[in-house]
């Protein structure tokens, strides 16, 4: 195992040096749709903890992504405070709603876990619809100053690489800690756990702050590369894509998410532009993955690629 | 060190647990006993917390544990194994052990060390143990039946347990595999000075192991004693060892 991590390591610090120069080659268009994919990928990250290895019915996680978009926006075109305070509110107002909704949650058995999110969620998307005085209703907020450290295309990009990497290696670490160790053991078997004296409830509570936190840091980065909110981003049916992003790729791996945001961002972008009908070609490809990669493409390629079954546990790369 | 004291519990008017009296000394290892259906998994999940009880209390260590939940009794000393193969199918044998390690040493909300170097001699002594140490980087839902068995004996003793409690821990299991289980058995009761409370249909296993033993009828206690005392029992005779040996 030694061994495959060194090799990991070094495959990502290649990657991310590579993700680093492309900027100065690629044109603005692209750049742009790299950032929008590194937003994505940390929001279907951050839901896969707890779906993928907390084994949660998160259903409407992008309500979190919007609670944070909607601060960070709100708090610099109406209090005009810093940058840099509405940036650390975002994620923290995500986390409280996140508390808050699954305190109820977490209470509640699988599917009624969905559909109680779905619910309370969809309360969060009609206040940010209706309530125009405040959030602008269906037209959002648009030309949200950034600071000039990262208001061109370029540097946005670069902000948004550099704090999805932070991210990933604190996800990462906290995966591997005994709080993720347990957390999987609380999805494999939630009643075994509590027979080892695992208060589950709370557990899977503390990983839903976790996780609807790291959905309002990848809010804030919505926010900088956009410039713009609207309510869409809280809107069931995203929600909805970044589960089907995290099936894509694969959910019981630890990169699979990322993979499954490359694809649906691209084919909304490329096939996007060709028909308005690309969710077709995502419902084919969807039915392909079912029957023929069933564990997702990332759980494919480690199940080719990979060694140990410890390995398997988590998936190792990323 | 544990004591059951008229513990009821129906399900939908079905009396499951009708009138239980139990009651383990430390160091014994008891054995409830009773056909199918008599009632001795659903009075393990009351004295475990995964059912509450109608009415009636149980006490451990002086202390009343009746409505607690399963993770709250489970940290006073009580762990236990289930009767079907209750593991963590995803992870491997070796940290199927090490969650509950963690657990025990209020470890489990760490969030930014490693788990992989922690707990780890304890976990290898346990597995050792046990005799699944060769196993450990395997998953544990590709594990065979008996195996998996073992395993959830060796989850239940990484919480350092004062009393085990094993539920039917050689169901399904060959002749010679439920021998090794109960050689198993005896061993970790001496070795780690155990109690040991476990359940059993097949009598022949329960005498050879036992130094007390109830017997359970129709949810209700009818004896408990050593093994002698119980297998002249009248009414045991009447009710179970006489005519339809089922097990």
């Amino acid at each position: 195992m030694g061994r495959w991590n060194r090799k990991t390591l070094l495959l990502c610090t290649a990657l991310f040096v590579v993700l680093l120069l492309l900027p100065a080659i690629l044109p603005r268009f692209y750049t742009y749709i790299l950032a929008s994919i590194f937003v994505t990928s940390l929001l279907a990250m951050s839901l896969n903890l707890v779906v993928g290895h907390g084994g949660l019915y998160q259903f409407h996680h992008c309500a979190f992504y919007g609670v944070s978009a909607y601060t960070v926006a709100l708090l610099i075109t109406k209090a005009h405070v810093p940058y840099w305070i509405a940036f650390g509110a975002g994620p923290l107002a995500a986390a409280l709603v996140g508390f808050l909704i699954g305190w109820f949650c977490v209470r509640l058995s699988k599917l009624y876990f969905g559909m109680l999110q779905i619910s309370l969620g969809s309360l969060i998307w009609a206040l940010a619809f209706r309530w125009y005085s405040l959030t602008g209703g269906d037209d959002g907020i648009h030309g949200i100053s950034m600071p000039d450290l990262i208001s061109s295309t370029k540097n946005s990009y670069y902000f948004v690489l550099i704090v999805l990497t932070i991210s990933l290696i604190l996800m990462y670490i906290i995966l591997k800690s005994p709080f993720g160790t347990t957390l999987q053991a609380t999805r494999d078997n939630p009643e075994r756990c509590e027979a080892v004296g695992i208060n589950v409830r709370r557990h899977q509570l503390a990983a839903l702050i976790i996780s609807t936190f790291f959905a309002g840091v990848a809010g804030i980065l919505y926010v900088v590369v956009e410039q713009s909110v609207f309510p869409d981003l809280l809107f069931w049916v995203f929600s909805l894509e970044i589960f089907i992003m995290c099936l894509l790729g694969g959910w019981f791996t630890f990169a699979g998410p990322i993979i499954g945001a490359a694809i649906m961002v691209s084919l909304r972008t490329f096939v996007g532009v060709y028909t308005e009908y690309w969710t077709l070609v995502l419902g084919v490809l969807l039915i392909l993955l079912i029957f023929f990669l069933p564990e997702g493409v990332m759980g494919f390629v480690l199940d080719k690629f990979g060694t140990s079954a410890t390995h398997r546990e988590t998936g190792g790369s990323h | 060190m544990l004591y059951v004291e008229d513990v009821y519990k129906s399900f939908d008017g079905f009396m499951a647990v009708n009138g239980a009296n139990l009651y383990v000394e430390k160091g014994q290892i008891v054995a409830v006993i009773g056909p199918n259906g008599a009632g001795k998994t659903t009075l393990f999940n009351l004295i475990t917390g995964q059912l509450k009880p109608d009415a009636g209390k149980i006490i451990f260590e002086d202390e009343e544990i009746t409505r607690l939940p399963p993770y709250a009794i489970c940290k006073k000393g009580i762990a236990r194994s289930f009767q079907i193969a209750n593991i963590f199918p995803r992870l491997t044998v070796f940290r199927n052990v090490q969650v509950s390690i963690l657990s025990q040493q209020n470890k489990s909300g760490k969030l930014f060390r490693s788990a992989s170097n922690m707990a780890v001699k304890e976990t290898y002594e346990i597995l050792e143990h046990v005799g699944l140490k060769d196993i450990a980087d395997h998953l544990a839902g590709s594990l065979s039946h008996g195996d998996q068995r073992i395993l959830e004996i060796a989850i239940a003793l990484g919480n350092k347990p004062r009393l085990l409690i094993l539920d039917e821990p050689t169901a399904g299991m060959s002749p010679e595999e439920t021998n090794r289980t109960m050689d198993l058995i005896k061993d970790l009761a001496s070795a780690r000075s155990l109690t040991i409370l476990f359940c059993e249909h097949d009598m022949d296993i329960v005498f050879n192991v036992a130094q007390s033993i109830m017997v359970m009828h129709h949810g209700r206690t009818l004896v408990q004693g050593p093994p002698e005392q119980v297998k002249q029992n009248k009414e045991v005779q009447e009710a179970y060892l006489g005519g339809d040996e089922d097990a």
